[in-house]
């Protein structure tokens, strides 16, 4: 299947090359992060490829830099000494900092007016939200993901639900989770009734909180936080109580890596994960298994995540021209196709979810298009100035306030308070 | 002046200078770069790094995760240092007894030498997960509840101690296992007839012929307090709020992470001086207790 | 021997209790090995349960092998691993010698110099070392893993101690014959060295082969990474752990060196004896 769909992604290529013309004679070098296993690198070298062979004046480098982590250490580290890539793809959070550090230019002045909006206003909202800033758009959604609801239908059965319904809102994730918690004779926890993990960056599941709650943590220009708003402070509570009042989460920090085993082994009837683990799930899940949008709040909400395509400065300005080529190349409804089939992310236009592929797709394993109906609700991720920095202010207050050692009301008062310290030159 | 003193020189000098300049490059101006880079500010983009003076020690001094960072590391050598060389001694005594299955035994304690850290960590991380952890598992078998180990920030630091300690032990016990060896069998034997208790004999004449041992294995015990923190990388990530962080790890996310490089060099710059306080310490000792000169 | 007798009973039980506690305590020590073999020879399910009858499979090996350049990160490990010790051996053994051998102005200064280095280790100097490699451009190179360790204060230290023990009159014996500073150091001191050379490579390979932070700031591509980077991309990814497979990784992995070190131990354990690392 993969290679017929390759085979029409390089039809697409020769298209897009007799429209677009002369062929350039650059060299261009381009570092990925993967942060799923299996097939990711391997898709994304055979789509570049594909694209050299269909346009011979471009010679394209793609190089696996690692993790996410590793990549943005990789790239901004060869930006300092002076040979960055063309281009990259890393952390949509990572938009401030790489502008910060004066090493990436706007994909705008290199898109035709006419293209504006067919391309770039043809990405999720949602997803744009951690691409633009000033006006300008600096990152072009790739590999994105979003948080999303995975439940256990046996588990749902046994506990007398509709094993088909999943929670809609805060109050019915409590209901459902008390039923779902199960205790032995001892009175111990055999299994739980939901786990959201917590261990090591919980702002992006907490942002699955905040945002049905109603609050926006930063403002477009990543130079003002909320942490404290009283919205902010309802989510905390809630997540807090889950454990401390209502008994129905395991108490503590949660870790990130055991979760999906955590749910295979009912240790947990639902969790909270990345959409990346839907083929995982679909894998390894011993039961029957539901994927639903996070419950609601005030409105429905969830925090975007995943890597953006950035365009770096140090290079010749036809070197720039023919990446953004290449980017808006592989984001095409084709190859986006192509993408999200192998690896799960969520592909970042609607027009992608339209290709024959895609609803082939989609309608052997209809879970996948929830991420995409979430998108309509879905908001950026976290991501200011000195954003390391920001976010660890708010992961320790989370941390701190699951792990009952401050109010949630302290806890984000203290973050708010270290946010702006760190924010302040940037006002 | 004689010529072969001369000629002696300047052999010394050439023997000498390719270690030293590779030893200068890499340690000392290091050293003194992260003092000096210690009083100017992060370059960022356009901005130059600028002459900040005390700046980064103010911030450090107001940092509540430096303070809380500095305690982790000293309760990490508290319980560590101690503890892994007192088991290390114990395994040695029981290797060198020869009791049953000494191959198994040996093998056991020096296992953990040779897996790499930072990939058994993921097997201690199962092992404290609550619920369908090892530990929990064998909590289970007692009807007692799931501890979420790592999760709360009370026990997360000493679950990074139960695993530096199991990580050390077996290494510092060869180095105790070729002293012991070394001790002559008449001393026991004789030690036997005099009528001494096997307590006594270890504590008047075992224990001190293994002091030179003790103090070595001391240093590198000190030294893995500070250096020691592949772990944290997998298991915890210094959470939950700082809980199990340690100064090496903040150094790193400081630089690595949140990309400020001058307040990296600022906390580098007090590490340096934990580890001049405590060289300058145990060069005395040393130098009282054994000759090494 | 007479004293042994009357105590028997007392001897026997002291020694079944110590017996039982060395046992127990190495159980203790072997889980996390004996997890990572069950769950590398086992199907995923079967990491949190412990079933006699689960059924063996080699597929964990096959998965791991095929999803990550193991070989290439193995084989970086091993050219980095060589090329350490080398290094070290060659430029500790010249500047042990002329501490050992060799009257020189500022020998006191030079030699408190490398004592520095036991403490003042290249591992908590990572921030401006890694500038100091960019400088030199050697960022994502095996090179730049190795090369702040190479002149090594412990490794001058043992060996200048090692050299300090050779008597003197084997030195003047063999330059009587017409032997040159080096030819004495080749033929006297290095082969009168050999137990430390052992230890202290034991040492030095156990280290290098399980180094992670530094490798990890350092590198950036497969070509370079050795294995414990390569180890911790590989267990990192969205989908959460998979025991079994991370593993199978380590075992194969550490494998090769876990066995070299079970076999030669007793030869190490001697040669830290001679080398009088004690």
């Amino acid at each position: 299947m993969l290679t017929s769909l390759l085979k029409t992604a390089s039809a697409a290529a020769i298209a897009t090359l007799t429209t677009v013309g002369v062929a350039q004679a650059v060299d261009l070098e381009f570092y990925f992060p993967v942060a799923v296993g299996g097939a990711a690198a391997d898709t994304i070298e055979a789509l570049t490829a594909e694209y050299v062979a269909a346009n011979p004046g471009v010679n394209i480098e793609a190089i696996y830099a690692g993790s996410y982590t590793d990549a943005g250490t990789k790239a901004l580290t060869a930006a300092r000494g002076g040979k960055p890539p063309q281009l990259s793809v890393l952390l949509s959070t990572q938009m401030f900092t790489l502008i910060d550090e004066d090493v990436i230019v706007p994909f705008d002045d290199y898109v035709a007016d006419a293209d504006k909006d067919a391309w770039i206003g043809g990405f999720y909202p949602s997803f744009m939200e951690n691409s633009q800033t000033g006006g300008k758009t600096y990152g072009i959604p790739f590999q994105r993901s979003t948080p999303v609801l995975y439940w256990n239908k046996e588990a749902f059965a046994e506990a007398g639900l509709n094993p088909d319904v999943a929670p809609a809102t805060w109050d019915d994730m409590v209901e459902f989770g008390k039923k779902l918690t199960k205790k032995d004779d001892a009175g111990n926890v055999t299994q739980w009734g939901v786990r959201i993990p917590s261990a090591g960056f919980p702002y992006w599941m907490f942002q699955g909180l905040s945002t049905p709650a109603g609050a926006i943590l930063a403002n477009s220009d990543g130079n003002e936080v909320n942490f404290n708003d009283p919205k902010v402070v309802e989510a905390l509570e809630y997540l807090v109580a889950l454990s401390a009042e209502h008994g129905v989460m395991q108490p503590g920090a949660i870790e990130w890596g055991p979760t999906p085993k955590a749910f295979f082994e009912g240790e947990t009837a639902m969790m909270w994960t990345t959409t990346g683990n839907l083929t995982n799930v679909r894998a390894n899940a011993p039961f029957d298994f539901g994927v639903a949008m996070l419950p609601a709040k005030e409105r429905r909400g969830a925090p975007t995540g995943g890597g953006n395509f950035y365009l770096f400065k140090d290079s010749t300005e036809e070197q720039k021209q023919a990446a953004v080529d290449f980017v808006k190349w592989i984001t095409e409804p084709e190859q986006a196709a192509v993408w999200t089939i192998a690896t799960g992310y969520v592909a970042p236009r609607p027009d992608a979810w339209e290709t024959d592929a895609m609803k082939a797709y989609t309608a052997d394993f209809p879970p996948a298009l929830v991420a995409r109906d979430q998108l309509e609700f879905a908001v950026a991720e976290l991501s200011t100035y000195e954003n390391g920095r920001v976010t660890q202010a708010l992961n320790d207050g989370l941390s701190a306030a699951i792990a009952g050692e401050k109010s949630a009301q302290e806890a984000l008062d203290e973050a708010q308070a270290a946010a702006e310290r760190i924010l302040r030159p940037y006002k | 002046m004689t010529n072969s003193a001369r000629l002696q020189w300047v052999y010394a000098w050439l023997l000498l200078s390719p270690a030293l300049v590779l030893l200068v490059t890499f340690t000392h101006y290091p050293a003194i770069k992260s003092i000096i880079a210690s009083f100017y500010s992060t370059a960022r983009g356009k901005r130059q790094s600028v002459y900040i003076g005390l700046d980064n020690y103010h911030t450090l001094v107001a940092d509540p995760v430096f303070w809380k960072v500095l305690s982790n590391n000293f309760w990490y050598a508290v319980w560590t240092i101690p503890l892994s060389i007192a088991l290390s001694l114990i395994m040695a005594l029981w290797v060198n007894e020869k009791l049953r299955g000494l191959a198994f035994l040996r093998m056991a304690y020096f296992t953990p030498t040779v897996l790499p850290l930072i990939a058994v960590a993921n097997i201690w991380l199962f092992f404290y997960t609550p619920g369908f952890g090892l530990i929990d598992q064998i909590r289970g078998l007692f009807d007692l509840p799931e501890q979420n180990w790592m999760g709360s920030p009370n026990t997360a630091l000493y679950t990074m101690i139960a695993v530096a300690i199991w990580k050390e032990a077996g290494f510092f016990m060869i180095f105790y296992l070729a002293a012991l060896q070394t001790i002559p069998p008449s001393l026991r034997d004789a030690a036997a007839i005099e009528g001494a208790s096997k307590v006594y004999f270890f504590r008047r004449v075992v224990f001190p012929l293994l002091m030179p041992t003790t103090l070595f294995v001391s240093i590198n015990a000190v030294i893995n307090s500070f250096r020691l923190v592949d772990h944290i990388f997998v298991m915890t990530e210094g959470g939950p709020n700082n809980a199990s962080s340690l100064l090496l790890f903040y150094i790193y996310e400081t630089a690595f992470k949140y990309w400020d490089t001058a307040y990296a060099a600022t906390l580098t710059t007090v590490l340096l001086m934990i580890l001049t306080v405590l060289a300058i310490g145990q060069f005395f000792f040393l130098d009282k207790r054994v000759h090494y000169k | 021997m007479n004293g042994a007798t009357q105590s028997r009973p007392i001897f026997q039980l002291d020694r079944a209790l110590n017996t039982f506690g060395a046992w127990v305590l190495a159980v203790l020590w072997l889980l996390p090995l004996a997890y990572a073999v069950w769950t590398a020879f086992h199907p995923g399910e079967y990491e949190t349960r412990f079933d006699l009858f689960a059924p063996l499979t080699l597929d964990n090996f096959a998965d791991a092998w095929s999803q990550a350049p193991f070989a290439r990160y193995f084989l970086n490990t091993v050219m980095l691993v060589t090329g350490i010790v080398a290094a070290q051996f060659f430029l500790c053994t010249l500047a042990a010698y002329a501490f050992a051998r060799f009257t020189f102005p500022g020998k006191g200064i030079l030699f408190s110099l490398v004592l520095v280095q036991l403490l003042v280790m290249p591992d908590i100097l990572i921030v401006e070392n890694y500038q100091t490699m960019r400088k030199l451009g050697l960022i994502d190179t095996i090179m730049a893993i190795g090369l702040p360790y190479v002149a090594s204060g412990f490794g001058i230290f043992l060996l200048r101690q090692t050299f300090m023990t050779v008597p003197k009159e084997l030195d003047e014996a063999a330059r009587v014959e017409g032997c040159s500073f080096l030819g004495v150091l080749w033929r006297v001191y290095i082969p009168l060295a050999k137990p430390t050379y052992l230890a202290y490579g034991l040492v030095s390979v156990s280290a290098h082969w399980n180094n992670y932070v530094w490798p990890l700031i350092i590198t950036n591509s497969v070509e370079t990474r050795p294995l414990t980077v390569g180890l911790s991309i590989f267990a990192v990814t969205d989908s959460g752990i998979q025991w079994s497979i991370i593993n199978a990784a380590t075992l194969m992995t550490s494998g090769p060196l876990l066995i070299a070190f079970l076999l030669f131990q007793r030869q190490f354990v001697q040669s830290f004896m001679r080398a009088g690392i004690k």
